[in-house]
């Protein structure tokens, strides 16, 4: 479209030291996005096309590539930021919906960062880990409000309570739900094998369950999303658990939809969709208006699968969060997933990435405190996601009341990911948020599976020591433990919100 | 010989019932008479096979749904939902539906003989073989064939006029078949009117037939009668209003 604002600033600039550069080509056959090409036996640059995904930084044998953000100042103005003239220049030339990829780019502060974690001294000893078990093995389900046994003639106890189905995590740590479709077939298996590896599980996201994750499906918790694409009773039964997913942190209220470009023959036999066709997930549910609606569909999918599996639901942390908690609670789930507002996503309009929702931290605190306060708390799971960046979100999400978390953007990074944001385009230089054969292809997944594993592992071992640090010897001592935890420059409201002391106190 | 298994359902719990349905159909019945339905949730919820399943009375709500393959024949009502997300099979509702009748279905047929409320044939989709097929006898309600994205939805008005308004209303695939000339204000963005061609009767005239054989009408009439095809405007209604960042 036609527009009198002609090229606007760069918002990357690469250079080649040209003393440096051997002219082996690497760059030119790595960059799908057409940054390199060659002008006779010379490289030519193309600043405009890069997305700073590094993947030509990191082939360069010589370190010869350098890339520079904004290379081109604006006048600098702290009302009329970049990002606010950059949004103005694109609408008023298109007159059209920002989207874009990944989580909030919104520099608010972040509550996990103001949090600090306790330790023992001298009044209460530590635990060595080493020498002490520390258990972080978590049960995510129902649990029963009392338990009821009978005695046998000889004398034996028996429990007479029948217990509900209850997933084992061995660490409290699983992987969170990103659509194959939205990700390469090469990262789900990656992340389905380190879940099995790590004795936890992953998140099928609304994509369908792709045969080559069968081999993996005990540790897959399949997703019931609104669009229902690849759901049939096959797919209920091959779950360890179903998520019913009602919202998504990067965009509260409104559903999503994976363009026709990117519904390949592969990902329209699992969606179970027209090659080509674009899958509208509506913004609700349309057999759920309204609350009362919500218990029918939960039961629903247990009656299909006859009770055994837990079935989770997943909400988005809006400002009614603690009421809408209970509401979920009451209709008959095993476990919540509340996703804060810098959860990511392949691509949300902008205004709803960086301005609808309210803190995972905030969330978590007033869901585990509203739960208490309904008597609901045994009823439900909580798991916490939205941002979960490093062990330490883990332990504090923790404490705040959450029995574990998903990743998922930090699961990316693991595999190579570099948060460039440009997943919409579907040309993922690491194989990873792409459908295109060579450029999957990349992805080794035995290779990325190991180093998601590792990450889970590192943090678990962190997670050991710090809950070791506090004399804390189970997972069980630390969830809802807000004693351990310090507000540190937060102000009076948000503490008690938290229900968080300041330091000192 | 068919093996029957007559059940009744009088003051059951909808999971008891559901559970001793699934166990006639373990056992081999090849027709399961469910008497005094009043309301019970989830029939013929997650079934697979081909059995029949007769239900005597008013279903309740999400019947058959992820249903693969067994036939559901209801005489009486059925509430929310019926067909919600089914596979395959076939359900057969002698009365009226409520909101919602087959929502997200993927396969198979239903026919309901009265009416269906509001939002029916929501997002039905279809892949290769798999084509769903929703003929509702009398009328429908509002926001009929909302989001659709494939499948047959053939309303023939046999109880009088249509009801149905916003038809159509983000429609990205499949074709929705209405007996009678449809008021162009009752279409919704994203849908377009087209006249029902020789093929594409010929394609109905068999959905039809099968419908007016299960409920006793006289085919012929309604298969040469006038209709009106309601297909996308796009099949991608959305493109249009998005740009990067």
């Amino acid at each position: 479209m036609s527009s009198n604002f002609g090229s606007m600033p760069l918002r990357y600039r690469i250079t080649i030291d040209r003393e440096q550069c051997m002219e082996c080509g690497r760059c030119v056959e790595n960059c799908p996005y057409g940054v390199f090409r060659w002008d006779g036996n010379r490289i030519l640059i193309n600043s405009r096309n890069c997305t700073a995904c590094h993947r030509c930084l990191t082939y360069c044998p010589r370190d010869a590539i350098m890339l520079q953000e904004h290379p081109c100042d604006y006048r600098s103005h702290p009302v009329w930021t970049r990002a606010v003239r950059e949004s103005i220049y694109n609408q008023s030339r298109t007159g059209k919906i920002i989207l874009a990829g990944m989580g909030s780019v919104a520099n608010l502060p972040i509550i996990f960062d103001h949090l600090m974690l306790d330790a023992c001294q001298v009044t209460t000893p530590p635990t060595d880990p080493l020498r002490e078990p520390v258990e972080l093995r978590t049960y995510l389900g129902k649990k029963p409000s009392k338990l009821d046994f009978t005695q046998k003639p000889n004398g034996d106890v028996e429990l007479s309570t029948e217990l509900t189905p209850n997933l084992m995590l061995e660490t409290p740590i699983m992987l969170g739900h990103m659509s194959y479709g939205a990700l390469s077939l090469n990262a789900h298996v990656a992340m389905a094998r380190a879940a099995k590896e790590t004795g936890t599980y992953m998140g099928t996201g609304e994509g369908g369950l792709h045969p080559g994750l069968y081999p993996y499906q005990d540790r897959m918790i399949v997703q019931v999303a609104s669009g229902r694409f690849g759901v049939n009773v096959d797919y209920l039964e091959r779950g360890a658990a179903i998520e019913l997913k009602l919202g998504q942190g990067a965009k509260p209220g409104i559903g999503g939809h994976l363009p026709g470009e990117k519904v390949s023959a592969d990902v329209s036999r699992t969606r179970m969709i027209p090659q080509g066709s674009d899958a509208i997930s509506p913004a609700p549910h349309h057999d759920i208006y309204g609350i009362e609606d919500l218990p029918q569909l939960v039961n629903s999918v247990k009656e299909a699968t006859e009770r055994k599996k837990p079935i989770f639901a997943k909400i988005a942390a809006v400002n009614n969060n603690a009421e809408n908690v209970a509401a979920v609670a009451r209709s008959g789930v095993d476990a919540i997933a509340i996703d804060g507002f810098r959860g990511g996503t392949g691509a949300a309009p902008r205004v709803f990435r960086d301005h609808v929702g309210i803190p995972i931290e905030v969330a978590i605190a007033t869901a585990d405190q509203e739960l208490r306060k309904q008597g609901l708390r045994n009823e439900v799971s909580l798991i916490a996601c939205g941002s979960i960046r490093e062990s330490t979100d883990v332990i504090k999400a923790i404490a705040l009341g959450a029995d574990a978390v998903y990743i998922g953007t930090a699961a990316l990074v693991a595999m190579g990911c570099r948060v460039c944001g440009n997943c919409y385009q579907g040309l993922c230089p690491w194989g990873i948020a792409t459908q295109r054969p060579d450029l999957v292809a990349r992805l080794d997944p035995d290779v990325a599976s190991k180093q998601i594993a590792n990450l889970i592992h590192a943090w678990t071992l962190e997670i050991t020591e710090l809950m070791g640090a506090a004399g804390i010897n189970s997972i069980e001592s630390l969830r809802g433990n807000r004693d351990r935890l310090r507000g540190y420059m937060l102000d009076e409201g948000l503490l008690e919100i938290l229900d968080v002391k300041s330091v000192g106190a | 010989m068919a093996k029957q298994v007559t059940i009744d359902a009088k003051g059951v719990h909808y999971t008891p019932l559901n559970q001793q349905i699934r166990k006639a159909i373990e056992d081999g019945a090849d027709e399961i008479v469910v008497n005094n339905v009043l309301g019970q949730r989830f029939i013929g919820n997650g079934l697979r096979g081909n059995a029949t399943i007769r239900v005597n009375g008013v279903a309740g709500g999400d019947l058959a749904m992820f249903m693969s393959g067994p036939t559901v024949i209801v005489d009486g009502n059925a509430e929310h939902a019926p067909g919600n997300t089914m596979d395959s099979g076939k359900v057969v509702i002698h009365g009226s539906a409520g909101d919602a009748v087959a929502h997200s279905m993927r396969g198979g047929k239903i026919f309901v003989r009265g009416d269906i409320g509001y939002r029916g044939g929501i997002h039905m989709k279809q892949y290769e073989t798999q084509r769903p097929i929703l003929v509702v006898g009398g009328s429908a309600q509002t926001f009929l064939g909302e989001y659709m994205a494939g499948g047959l939805l053939l309303v023939l008005g046999l109880d009088g006029a249509m009801k149905a308004r916003e038809i159509g209303s983000g429609i990205h695939g499949g074709e929705i078949v209405i007996r009678g000339d449809v008021d162009e204000a009752c279409l919704a963005a994203g849908a377009k009117k087209l006249p029902l061609t020789d093929e594409d009767r010929a394609r109905i005239a068999p959905v039809i037939r099968e419908f007016a054989a299960d409920f006793g009408l006289d085919a012929e009439p309604l298969v040469k009668a006038n209709y009106t095809r309601i297909v996308p405007a796009s099949a991608r209604p959305f493109a249009g209003k998005y740009t990067w960042e």
